[in-house]
């Protein structure tokens, strides 16, 4: 499949990433060269300079035989111009905006008619969701559901003392006192699937599936706090704050933001009257200490500096903050990150990489994609939700008689609404939904996971 | 340095060696060529431990592989490959010293054809098949064929691109479609759809098809090895003529032939590199044809051995079909001149490549031009599309090196005490790959007179002309082997 990626920043940079790895013909337009020159050094990909919403640019990218057009420069009218100008050139192409600006979300569903799109993608908005989810279930690093909701991948960390230190898997039901199953551990970096007779260890994090009733079940087992957030602090006035906010403004939950400078301040307290605006500089001590971080339920950093977030949420730990939440927008996790206390870490790029995937890949595949996909464990795992057809292989024959690729998982099977966690004896039939994790090759079909 | 991937890359390089190896092992056991049957199994044997060795050791390779990597790779691979692949020519016992086997290998892999054998037609078949074959595989590239051939998790590796820069000629070389496996595979399927094409072209004019294969190989690499003492002499006007228009078509960028097959006329018919490449010809010849004068009975003769010989060295080939050292000096000295041209960037040809010639040209025009006016603002274009200054830089650095390059080595071999134009002539045919010089290595001559300290800079010399000259200079570079 023939794909154009209008823009190299950063959902550009790591969409040539993921994407460039599978069999796809990726090529890339940006106006600046030297971006181009380093990605087409780094990946396997075509790379075209020039404005992409010129149609002599499009051309030169073979926008005329192209199936997928991903517009994600910095500016949404460019995106919808690029996608504008590449359908009047081949009007059977799919292509895909990136679309920010918190004035256009009203009007998204018309601009999608209008603009002929087939999918617009708002990482901030996404980022935004994400946060809430994370505050509704406070003790999960990140949670991807699946199964429509009934079925839920969390991530874990195993903190110095927790009950999980040096548990081997297969004892694990007895320490927790509810079902839940272990697909991934990621130790100092690098991601495994474990076997029965893996041993945690503190430091570890954990991916682990279940339904929802044993989630709220496995926070109480382990002793971690799970009172909901009344009072927030978000640092940070930016659009995935602002999003944030009005999420929220229902719920009940006070949210103050600490935003430095003084008219943007002026534009939030006019766009969200039911936060409490602040002026100040998020980095110094004293303006937390005011705002009362010792207290607040929830601390989420979300300024526009991955550095500056990375602080105030380390400052957060050290007062003790029980859930805190940390934007990062320009770096890739690289596991070094895992030794700081940050908490839950939201990376708006990656979530919009994900969403376009999932994407592609129903469109390569028609049938038989995936529902769903996120990936997991700084991009070294991959959840994969599945539904299971006439053409899947092996239905009703239970999981210990098969023959599943080493780093494959079967993490969820849900039959007519109930959720079960796979055992050796579990088996799937048509019509159940099939949750797959795997650390090694990408899974595009159930039936990839047999050997 | 990953020094562990480079071994594996080399282990298998070294198998596909060994493979190719293996047509000229069965052409040596149907003509019943015992000791040439021999030569091939002992250096299809050395050449499978070597590589199965290679793979053993560095298993667990780690991921880093970059620009460094590629180009010590690219080097190291070509010089294992040249030592492997003389093998059987010393084991054979047809070359009988090793560094006579070695340089005849080189000049096969580089495309050079410079030889150092007083005559070839005593060889067995084998041998003589094995010497064009390295002359087809060394013109596209072994590294883009084995590209070409990898599986898709080996060309999913970012080092690709950068072991293809390293061993395709040009300033700059690009993709034709975005996938660098797909890029190989459409190279090689033009350039074995035209050597087939030149191949049925000779059988048409009566050779034998044991000679056309060997003669198109030969052709379509812009080598030069021949199959006859002397080179394409004997042929008929039709063959030579042939072989004139091959040559010609080898040395023209494979961009173009893959733009033809898009439709895109206009793009090819407007390129400047193909414009410049076919007025030099056109121009030569016509300065020869004068200059040769009574030289040959009929103007038709002279025409043709004058379209011959032009083509063949400015393509970098290397086959004659005259003594051309019995030429007029003006038409001798136009030759030398069209040696360091060379032929089109992105073709298997030789030399310095005429798209540098048009960079360095207009490049030094705008410099002339800021003389005079100092505050104008210019930018070089090529074929209408403005040239990014790095890689004008890129061209001025090539061309200082391949003149100290050429300067060095022609002191170098000047210690053997041979003629001034012997060995001027015999650096510019071995550094631009091209074959045959002058005097005393002429067209009807040897290298073998050459002694083995100059041999040897000789070989340096073909490698660094074939590769660009970068690949070959890093592994004399301290800075290449040592940690980062």
């Amino acid at each position: 499949m023939k794909i154009i990626i209008a823009g190299d920043g950063k959902v550009g940079a790591t969409l040539v990433r993921q994407l460039s790895a599978e069999e796809y013909d990726l090529t890339l337009v940006d106006v600046n060269p030297n971006r181009l020159d380093s990605s087409s050094e780094r990946f396997d990909i075509m790379a075209v300079q020039g404005n992409c919403a010129s149609m002599e640019v499009l051309k030169e990218a073979g926008g005329e035989t192209a199936d997928l057009l991903i517009a994600a420069t910095s500016a949404d009218e460019v995106n919808l111009l690029c996608c504008l100008t590449a359908h009047g050139l081949n009007p059977r192409l799919h292509t895909i905006a990136r679309i920010r600006n918190p004035e256009y979300t009203g009007q998204i569903y018309k601009m999608r008619q209008a603009f002929a799109l087939s999918m617009t993608v708002n990482p901030e908005r996404q980022a935004a969701v994400e946060v809430e989810r994370l505050l509704k279930y406070p003790g999960f690093l990140k949670r991807e559901t699946f199964a429509k909701g009934r079925m839920e991948l969390v991530e874990l960390k195993v903190m110095p003392g927790s009950r999980l230190c040096n548990v081997t898997l297969n004892d694990l039901d007895s320490v927790v006192k509810c079902q839940i199953l272990v697909c991934v551990v990621v130790r100092e970096g690098k991601a495994v699937t474990p076997d029965g007779n893996f041993v945690l260890r503190e430091g570890d994090h954990i991916f682990v599936t279940a339904s929802i009733e044993n989630l709220t079940k496995l926070l109480k087992n382990l002793g971690i706090i799970t009172h909901k957030a009344k009072r927030i602090i978000i640092c940070g006035g930016g659009r995935v704050s602002i999003y944030l906010a009005k999420l929220l403004q229902k719920s009940g939950i006070t949210v103050q933001i600490i935003e430095k400078d003084r008219d943007k301040c002026e534009i939030l307290a006019a766009l969200l009257p039911s936060a409490c605006i602040v002026q100040g500089d998020a980095s110094d001590e004293q303006v937390l200490e005011s705002e009362g971080i010792s207290t607040c339920d929830a601390l989420i950093t979300m300024t526009g500096l991955d550095e500056l977030n990375m602080i105030i949420s380390l400052y957060g730990s050290k007062c003790k903050v029980p859930q805190i939440i940390t934007k990062l927008g320009r770096t890739n996790s690289n596991g070094i990150l895992d030794s700081l206390d940050l908490g839950s870490i939201i990376s708006p790029k990656e979530l919009c990489c994900n969403t376009i995937v999932r994407y592609v890949r129903a469109v390569e595949n028609q049938s038989g994609a995936a529902l769903a996909v996120h990936s997991i464990a700084d991009g070294q795992a991959e959840a994969a939700e599945f539904v299971v057809d006439e053409s899947t292989m092996h239905c009703n024959e239970p999981l210990k008689n098969l023959r599943i690729k080493a780093n494959v998982r079967v993490a969820g099977i849900l039959r007519s609404q109930t959720p079960e966690l796979p055992n050796g004896d579990s088996y799937f039939s048509k019509g159940d939904t099939v949750i797959i994790v795997t650390s090694g090759q990408v899974i595009y079909q159930i039936n990839d996971i047999f050997e | 340095m990953n020094y562990k991937m480079m071994g594996r890359f080399m282990g298998r390089i070294l198998l596909v060696e060994a493979a190719f190896m293996l047509p000229a092992l069965l052409i040596g056991a149907y003509c019943k060529e015992d000791d040439a049957v021999k030569g091939f199994i002992l250096g299809v044997g050395v050449t499978v431990l070597l590589a199965v060795g290679l793979l053993q050791l560095c298993r667990g390779a780690g991921k880093g592989f970059h620009a460094k990597e590629g180009l010590v790779c690219v080097g190291l691979s070509w010089i294992f490959m040249s030592l492997l692949g003389s093998l059987p020519f010393y084991f054979s016992g047809e070359i009988p010293r090793f560094i006579d086997a070695l340089f005849e290998t080189v000049s096969g892999f580089t495309t050079t054809g410079a030889s150092i054998l007083p005559e070839v037609e005593s060889l067995s078949k084998s041998i003589l098949y094995w010497r064009s074959f390295t002359h087809w595989v060394g013109g596209m590239g072994v590294l883009v064929f084995l590209l070409a051939v990898a599986s898709t998790a080996d060309s999913k590796q970012g080092f690709t691109m950068h072991l293809l820069r390293a061993e395709s000629p040009g300033p700059n070389v690009g993709k034709l479609v975005p996938k660098m496996k797909t890029t190989a595979r459409i190279l090689y399927m033009l350039y074995i759809v035209l050597t087939l094409l030149d191949v049925v072209f000779l059988l048409l004019g009566g050779m034998s098809p044991f000679e056309s294969v060997c003669t198109a190989l030969g052709t379509a690499g812009t080598g030069g090895f021949g199959v006859r003492n002397d080179s394409i002499a004997s042929y008929s006007p039709y063959l030579q003529n042939v072989c004139t228009v091959f040559m010609f078509l080898f040395g023209v960028n494979f961009t173009c032939y893959y733009l033809l097959i898009l439709k895109k006329f206009y793009n090819v018919f407007k390129d400047e590199e193909l414009r410049l490449y076919f007025g030099m010809v056109l121009g030569s010849i016509a300065l020869i044809v004068w200059n040769l004068k009574g030289y040959y009975s009929t103007l038709g003769e002279t025409v043709r051995h004058a379209a011959f010989q032009v083509v063949s060295v400015v393509t970098t080939t290397g086959f004659a079909t005259t003594d051309f050292d019995l030429w007029p000096n003006f038409s001798k000295t136009i030759l030398l001149c069209l040696m360091v041209v060379g032929a089109c960037a992105g073709s298997t040809g030789g030399g310095f490549k005429c798209i540098r010639i048009l960079l360095v040209m207009k490049n030094l025009r705008r410099n002339v031009q800021k003389v005079l006016h100092p505050q104008k603002v210019q930018v070089v274009r090529i074929n209408g599309q403005p040239v990014a200054e790095k890689i004008l830089d890129n061209t001025n650095a090539y061309l200082a090196a391949y003149t100290f390059i050429f300067l060095f080595s022609f002191i170098l071999i000047s210690i053997d005490n041979f003629s001034v134009t012997t060995n001027f002539s015999a650096v510019m045919a071995c550094f631009n790959n091209i074959g045959p010089g002058l005097e005393a290595v002429g067209p009807t001559c040897n290298f073998g007179a050459y002694s083995i300290f100059s041999k040897i800079v000789l070989i340096v010399d073909m490698l660094a002309g074939r590769l660009e000259i970068f690949p070959i200079l890093i592994l004399f570079s301290r800075s290449a082997w040592k940690h980062r």
